[in-house]
C-alpha cells in the first residue's frame, strides 16, 4: 500500500486483527459523543501531526543525507568533477574507462574478489565448526562465546591492523615462530604474493559473529529430531549431515549474504597495513581503497561515484545470485 | 559493521524465545547432567588461546622495553616498563589525550543522537498511525541495504559546502537524523514484542503520543536503547573512514586517526609506544563489551512482559 492510501483502506488494514501497528487506533475505541469539545478536536488534530514530529529527524536524514546524496551520486557518476569547478557531463565515459582503460581498477576488482571469495567461506566454516563444538552442552559456554566473539568486535579497528602489520612484518611474530622450525621468512606484508593472504587471515579470524548466529540457530533445532535419529541408531556424523546442516541452511544463507556484503566493503585493514597505498604492487588494493584514492586523494569525484555504483551493483548481483541459488540448497521447515 | 549487526539481531531474537539450550536426556527421557569433557575443553581453550594470542602478545609488548619486542615470542614482559605508555601518550606533536577526548566527544554525541532519533522514529513506525507509514517504512528498510560508499562522495560534497569539513559535525549530525536505520529497525522489532494494550491504556487515560512515548514506551525499551548505545559507541569508536575523510587538523583527530598517524610518522622504530596506545584504544571497547554483554543477556528477558 502506498503513501496515498485512502482512509477506507487504512480502516480495513486497521481492522484485520493482525499484529500490525495499525490495529488499535485509540480514537476508534475512545471516541466520545458527537459533540466534541474544542480541546478534544485540537488533540485529535495534534495526533495527526504528532507522528510526523516523531519521524521528523529521520525524515530530514532520509531526504537530506541519504536519498538526496544517493541521487546526486548517481548524477555525478556521469560527470567529471574535481570539487572546484562545475560538474561536466561526460555520459557513460567513467563506466567505460573503468572497464577498458584502467588496469589498476581491474586489479582492485580482482583483489577484492579473491579476498571475498576466499575469506568468507573459510570464515563461515570456522564459525560453523566452533558453533557445533560449543553446542554440546559444555559448561562455560558464555565464556567461550565471548572469547571467540571478541575478534569480530575489534577486527576492523586500526589497533588490530597495526598489530597485523607487526605480526606479518619481517621481524614479526609469525617469522619468529617459523624461526623455531628453521624457516627464515621474508616480510609477509612486503611480498605481493602473500600480502593479501595476511588480510584474508585477519578476516577469517573474525568468525565470531557468524558463530554467535549459528549458535542461536542450533538451539532452535528441535530435540525430537535427534531423539528419533538416536532411536534409529543413526551415527552422530550422519545426524549432523542430515539433521543439523539442513536445519541450519537458512542461517548459513543469512550469514553468507551478510559476510559477503561486509567483505566487499572492507577498508581499514588494507589501508593501515599498506599505509594507504594498496601495495606492494597493488596486491592489497581493495575496491574501497581505490575508490578512496580516486575520490579523496585525486578528487576525481565523478569517477569515484561511478565506482561506488558499480560496487553497489556487484553486491546486489552477488546477493541476488545467492538468493537464487539458495532454492537449491536452503531447507525451509515450513 | 554488518557482522556485528547480524549477531545483534540473533542475540535479541534468541533471548526472546527464552531458549536455554538443549537438555541432554537419557534413553528413558530423564535429563542427564552435563558431563565434564576434558578433551573438548582442552581443544576449545587451546584454540581460544591461539586466537587471542596476538592480543595477549600485544598487551605484553606494550610493557616491554623496545629491544625485547622483536626478540621474543613470549608475551610476558621482563623487565616491565611503563615508558611505552608515557612516550605514546605524549605522541608526536598532539598528545593522545587529545585524541581520546575527541573520540569520547564524537562517540558520546553519536550515542545520544542514535538513542534519541532512532527511538523516536522506531516508536512512530511501530505504534503510530499516519499517512505514508508503510511507504516510509519500506524506504527505511531499503536504506539498510545501501552500501555506505555510494553516499561517500556526495555527502562529502554536501558537508564540504556547508563548511563542516574539519569539524565533528559530519560525524555527529547524521546520528541525530537517524541515519543508522538499523537501530530504528531494532526498536520497531522490540516494540512489536511489547503488548499494545500498554500504550492504548495510556492513551485512553488521556496521555498524548508524546507522554505515552516518554512515560510508557521509553522505560520499557531500555534494553533496546542499551543495545543501541553499546553498538553505536563501539562502531563510532572504531570508525576510521569517516574521520579520515573529514578531520584534517591533527588536533581534531580521533583515536584511530591518531594511531594511524603514529604509524606514518614514526614507522617501524616505535612499536612499543604504538602498541601501548593500541592497547589503550581497545580499552573502552573491552569495557563496553563486558558491560554490554551482561546487559544484553539479562535485558530482554527481564522486561518480564511476555510472562
Amino acid at each position: 500500500m502506498k503513501s496515498n492510501a485512502t482512509t477506507s483502506e487504512r480502516a480495513t488494514s486497521a481492522g484485520d486483527g493482525g499484529a500490525r501497528p495499525g490495529r488499535g487506533r485509540v480514537r476508534a475505541s475512545s471516541r466520545p459523543a458527537p459533540a466534541r469539545s474544542v480541546s478534544l478536536r485540537r488533540a485529535v488534530r495534534r495526533n495527526k501531526i504528532a507522528p510526523y514530529l516523531f519521524l521528523l529527524p529521520w525524515l530530514i536524514g532520509f531526504f537530506v543525507i541519504t536519498l538526496g546524496p544517493m541521487l546526486y551520486s548517481f548524477y555525478l557518476s556521469f560527470t567529471d568533477f574535481n570539487l572546484l569547478g562545475s560538474a561536466e557531463w561526460v555520459g557513460i565515459d567513467n563506466y567505460i574507462e573503468l572497464f577498458t582503460s584502467d588496469p589498476k581498477y581491474l586489479e582492485s576488482v580482482r583483489v577484492t574478489l579473491v579476498y571475498v571469495f576466499v575469506s568468507v567461506p573459510l570464515q563461515l566454516a570456522f564459525a560453523l565448526l566452533l558453533a557445533v563444538l560449543l553446542n554440546r552442552g559444555l559448561r562455560g559456554l558464555a565464556i567461550y562465546r565471548s572469547i571467540y566473539y571478541l575478534p569480530s568486535l575489534i577486527g576492523a579497528s586500526v589497533a588490530i591492523a597495526v598489530l597485523w602489520r607487526q605480526m606479518f612484518g619481517r621481524n614479526g611474530l609469525v617469522n619468529q615462530v617459523l624461526d623455531w622450525f628453521g624457516i627464515v621468512g621474508e616480510s609477509w606484508i612486503g611480498n605481493p604474493d602473500t600480502a593479501l593472504g595476511t588480510l584474508i587471515i585477519l578476516n577469517v579470524w573474525t568468525f565470531g559473529s557468524p558463530m554467535v548466529i549459528f549458535l542461536a540457530a542450533l538451539r532452535q533445532v528441535p530435540e525430537y529430531l535427534y531423539e528419533a535419529a538416536a532411536v534409529d541408531g543413526v551415527s552422530k556424523w550422519r545426524a549432523f549431515w542430515h539433521i543439523t546442516l539442513p536445519m541450519l541452511t537458512p542461517v548459513v544463507l543469512f550469514n553468507l549474504v551478510l559476510q559477503l556484503i561486509g567483505a566487499f566493503q572492507a577498508f581499514t585493514p588494507a589501508y593501515v597495513v599498506s599505509g594507504g597505498t594498496g601495495g606492494p604492487v597493488n596486491s592489497t588494493l581493495f575496491y574501497t581503497l581505490y575508490l578512496y584514492q580516486k575520490g579523496f586523494a585525486n578528487f576525481e569525484m565523478g569517477y569515484a561515484s561511478a565506482m561506488a555504483w558499480v560496487l553497489f551493483f556487484f553486491i546486489a548481483i552477488v546477493t541476488a545470485v545467492n538468493f537464487w541459488l539458495s532454492k537449491y540448497w536452503v531447507h525451509y521447515d515450513d | 559493521m554488518t557482522t556485528e549487526t547480524a549477531a545483534l539481531i540473533t542475540a535479541t531474537g534468541r533471548r526472546r524465545r527464552s531458549g536455554t539450550g538443549r537438555a541432554r536426556r537419557n534413553a528413558d527421557g530423564s535429563i542427564r547432567p552435563p558431563r565434564p569433557r576434558p578433551l573438548a575443553h582442552l581443544m576449545l581453550v587451546g584454540f581460544g588461546l591461539l586466537m587471542l594470542y596476538p592480543l595477549i602478545w600485544m598487551l605484553g609488548a606494550s610493557f616491554k622495553e623496545s629491544e625485547f619486542i622483536f626478540s621474543e615470542v613470549n608475551p610476558f614482559p621482563n623487565p616491565v616498563t611503563f615508558d611505552n605508555y608515557r612516550q605514546g601518550w605524549q605522541g608526536s606533536g598532539v598528545g593522545f589525550g587529545t585524541y581520546f577526548l575527541n573520540s569520547t566527544i564524537v562517540s558520546g554525541l553519536s550515542v545520544v543522537g542514535n538513542m534519541f532519533a532512532c527511538s523516536l522514529a522506531g516508536y512512530a513506525f511501530a505504534r503510530l498511525e499516519f499517512r505514508g507509514r508503510k511507504f516510509f517504512f519500506a524506504a527505511m528498510l531499503a536504506t539498510l541495504m545501501l552500501p555506505t560508499h555510494v553516499l561517500l562522495v556526495p555527502q562529502y560534497i554536501l558537508f564540504s559546502n556547508l563548511g563542516w569539513v574539519n569539524s565533528f559535525l559530519p560525524l555527529v549530525v547524521p546520528k541525530f537524523l537517524a541515519v543508522d536505520a538499523f537501530f530504528i529497525f531494532l526498536m520497531v522489532q522490540f516494540l512489536r514484542g511489547l503488548p499494545r494494550e500498554l500504550d492504548q491504556a495510556a492513551m485512553i487515560d488521556g496521555a498524548g503520543p508524546w507522554q505515552t512515548y516518554w512515560r510508557i514506551i521509553l522505560p520499557l525499551t531500555l534494553p533496546a536503547l542499551a543495545t543501541t548505545a553499546i553498538f553505536t559507541f563501539i562502531w563510532t569508536w572504531n570508525d576510521f573512514l569517516t574521520p579520515l575523510l573529514y578531520l584534517q587538523d591533527p588536533r581534531m583527530y580521533t583515536v584511530p586517526l591518531g594511531l594511524n598517524a603514529f604509524l606514518d610518522a614514526s614507522g617501524e622504530s616505535a612499536w612499543g609506544p604504538m602498541f601501548a596506545m593500541a592497547v589503550l584504544s581497545l580499552g573502552p571497547l573491552f569495557g563496553f563489551f563486558l558491560a554490554g554483554q551482561k546487559y544484553l543477556t539479562s535485558g530482554i528477558a527481564t522486561t518480564g512482559l511476555k510472562g
